[in-house]
């Protein structure tokens, strides 16, 4: 179950599942063409798996609890991986607290709410996994880009809280952090000159850790140690710096 | 507005350019609405400026990356423009069929290869890419949607096919693949001493061998040498097939390091070969089709100033003189290349107006690029080309005359005819003058 389909990242993590093995798949997202377009792809490339569509609102926690009700009657999903998200501009969300609050909504509380909705069946059931894409902008907020960061690290707090609620059971809870990755998103990123990962590896990185059940994973890995350095800076130097 | 600097194969030098990425087919009409004229880029393998668009926006392909439809027992494949023929050899070939026609490299996209009207190894048995589409949608920047092909809108489909992009964007096409046995091939290698023996060799291998290709010795001054490749589908396997290792040129040398070294691999199976004997070995698809590929960043080799590749055609009347006559100079200047590619096109006419391949010999040189003494080179090369009413391929070139360019593609005015006012590139203000 992939919610936020049409994510490059999600998309790549859909075509790597379906690569060796058949799999039952629920794709949710916005824009029903588009999503259409991304289950025909996934069915050429597995014609043996089954897809199902669902288009929601993803800020409406009554549809968000309908749709994991319907999708748990046919079969609580194994895996399900919540990434949707939006990467705003800083400076028109500090200027519009329209656009600021439809940032924070769509990247940190509907994932949120996808997450506790599917919680309640992964519990129920006793085992799963529940996968979130995070970000390394979570880890510590930044003048360029904190609505993003602090939407990101709410997904943090939860996915933290959710391990631990979990602990001890069959269910696991991965939170994934990439570091920038080449995807339409980013692309204004791309365009001043930033170097990216590519989403394929990022992909590659997010399904082995799905597999593993590992519950904090930076991608690629060397921004665990970037990330721990930037959270270590000591306030005074870490304000002077452009970043 | 921010502008990335661009390059293109041949690393000739960087450009600045808006770059925009589509991702959504559904979005295209919308997406490439401009105030200043555009230009689509795949995968960027062309050698020249064909796929450049400096100081204007460049629309990049590669995420239309999605499958549309296949039909196992048809072997039809519907899809968007910037999937890579990599990614459709190896979604196919474990279902039994192939791409029919594929380049030196399979790091180029659906669009580029329609756009280019790519050849392979087995132009003569079964034509350029673009007999193989059966439809594609063309979406022009004043938001207007066509589907055209062989049996719909034919005028549309013979301009965009070999149209270096400039009808418009090409979003999905519908690909007729062939049925393979498997990913093997069974191939014979031959060393042969002159071009007499080349042109004897390609064709008594016409009609029994799918695939033929040869590397020409540019450096040897007795008549020549060269070796001479062949090869059909099998249905006998080697070894399970694996991804082959691949290697990666990390960093531009300060200098171009291909040189008579390069050479070594090629000597080293001549004299293997000595005595015209055939060399029989079962290769993998991808290593017969695509050696290269298993060296990233090849292009890296050849230093900071970049590198021409100088793709010709030469009608069959005088392709032995026209192409002794081309390997003559490149000797005689002493720079250039070191190696040649050397091939024979069949009789099946191209279905784009400006689609490169004819009937005849093509060659192909990788010229590192040395300023001064290249110009002069290639004004040799030019001079025996234009006399020979051959052509250039225009997805190789950087710098062909106005003059060669409009002798070697009599269609260019019907063509020009379908150009999308939107759209422009390098080569086409170098060559048509917008």
């Amino acid at each position: 179950m992939i919610v936020g389909a049409t994510s490059a990242i999600a998309e790549h993590c859909a075509r790597r599942w379906v690569q060796d093995v058949d799999v039952d798949m629920t794709l949710v997202g916005r824009d029903k063409t588009r999503i259409e377009h991304v289950a025909e792809d996934l069915h050429v490339r597995s014609p043996g798996s089954t897809f199902q569509i669902r288009t929601e609102d993803c800020l409406d926690p009554q549809a968000i609890r309908r749709l994991s009700d319907d999708v748990a009657v046919q079969g609580v999903p194994d895996v399900v991986l919540i990434a949707h998200g939006t990467l705003p501009d800083q400076e028109s969300c500090q200027k519009d607290l329209d656009a600021c609050w439809h940032a924070l909504a769509v990247t940190g509380l509907s994932p949120a709410l996808y997450a506790e909705a599917f919680a309640h069946h992964l519990a129920q059931r006793g085992h799963g996994t529940l996968a979130f894409i995070g970000s390394v902008a979570g880890d510590r907020g930044r003048k360029s880009n904190y609505i993003y960061g602090a939407a990101k690290g709410l997904l943090d707090r939860y996915a933290e809280g959710l391990q631990h609620r979990f602990a001890g059971t069959g269910v696991r809870v991965v939170l994934v952090k990439p570091g920038p990755t080449d995807t339409p998103m980013t692309a204004r990123l791309k365009a001043k000159g930033a170097s990216l990962a590519a989403v394929d590896d990022v992909a590659k990185r997010i399904v082995a850790a799905v597999e593993e059940g590992r519950p904090v994973v930076y991608v690629p890995s060397k921004w665990r140690l970037i990330m721990w350095i930037i959270r270590h800076l000591p306030a005074p130097l870490f304000n002077r710096l452009d970043i | 507005m921010v502008m990335v600097a661009v390059s293109s194969w041949g690393r000739l030098g960087r450009w600045d350019h808006e770059v925009t990425v589509l991702c959504d087919r559904g979005r295209v009409g919308e997406d490439i609405q401009r105030d200043r004229p555009g230009l689509a880029h795949g995968m960027g393998r062309s050698y020249g400026d064909v796929c450049l668009n400096p100081g204007g926006v460049l629309w990049k392909t590669t995420g239309l990356d999605r499958f549309i439809s296949f039909d196992a027992v048809t072997g039809r494949l519907v899809c968007e423009a910037g999937v890579l023929l990599r990614d459709i050899q190896r979604l196919v070939v474990p279902r039994g069929w192939m791409l029919p026609v594929t380049p030196g490299t399979e790091l180029v996209t659906v669009g580029g290869a329609i756009a280019n009207d790519v050849h392979g190894k087995n132009h003569h048995a079964v034509g350029s890419f673009g007999h193989h589409v059966e439809w594609m949608r063309l979406v022009r920047t004043d938001g207007d949607m066509l589907d055209c092909g062989p049996a719909l809108r034919r005028d549309w489909f013979a301009a965009t096919v070999g149209g270096m992009g400039l009808t418009g964007v090409i979003t999905e096409a519908a690909i007729r693949l062939r049925p393979v046995p498997g990913p093997w091939l069974e191939t014979e290698t031959i060393a042969y001493g002159d071009l007499g023996e080349f042109m004897a060799l390609s064709h008594e291998s016409a009609a029994s061998w799918e695939h033929s290709v040869s590397w020409f010795d540019c450096l040897d001054r007795k008549g020549g040498r060269g070796l001479f490749m062949r090869g059909n589908f099998t249905a006998s396997g080697g070894r399970a097939a694996g991804h082959a290792r691949r290697w990666i040129v990390p960093f531009v040398p300060p200098l171009s390091l291909v040189n008579r070294a390069t050479l070594r691999s090629f000597n080293e199976t001549y004299y293997r070969l000595n005595g015209r004997r055939a060399v029989k070995k079962t290769m993998h698809y991808e290593s017969f089709f695509y050696p290269l590929d298993r060296l990233l960043e090849w292009n890296r080799l050849y230093g900071p100033r970049g590198f021409f590749q100088y793709q010709t055609v030469v009608p069959p009347q005088d392709s032995l003189d026209a192409v002794r006559a081309l390997l003559r100079a490149v000797a005689d200047e002493g720079t250039g290349s070191f190696l040649a590619v050397l091939k024979t096109f069949g009789a099946m006419e191209s279905v784009g107006l400006m689609s490169f391949p004819q009937p005849g010999v093509t060659l192909a040189l990788d010229v590192p690029n040395e300023g001064e003494r290249t110009v002069r080179l290639f004004d040799r090369l030019d001079a025996i080309v234009r006399e020979a009413k051959g052509r250039l391929y225009p997805a190789k070139d950087a710098r062909m005359p106005r003059s060669l360019f409009e002798q070697g593609y009599p269609k260019l005015d019907s063509f020009l005819q379908y150009r999308d006012p939107g759209i422009s590139s390098g080569l086409s203000r170098r060559l048509m003058g917008h």
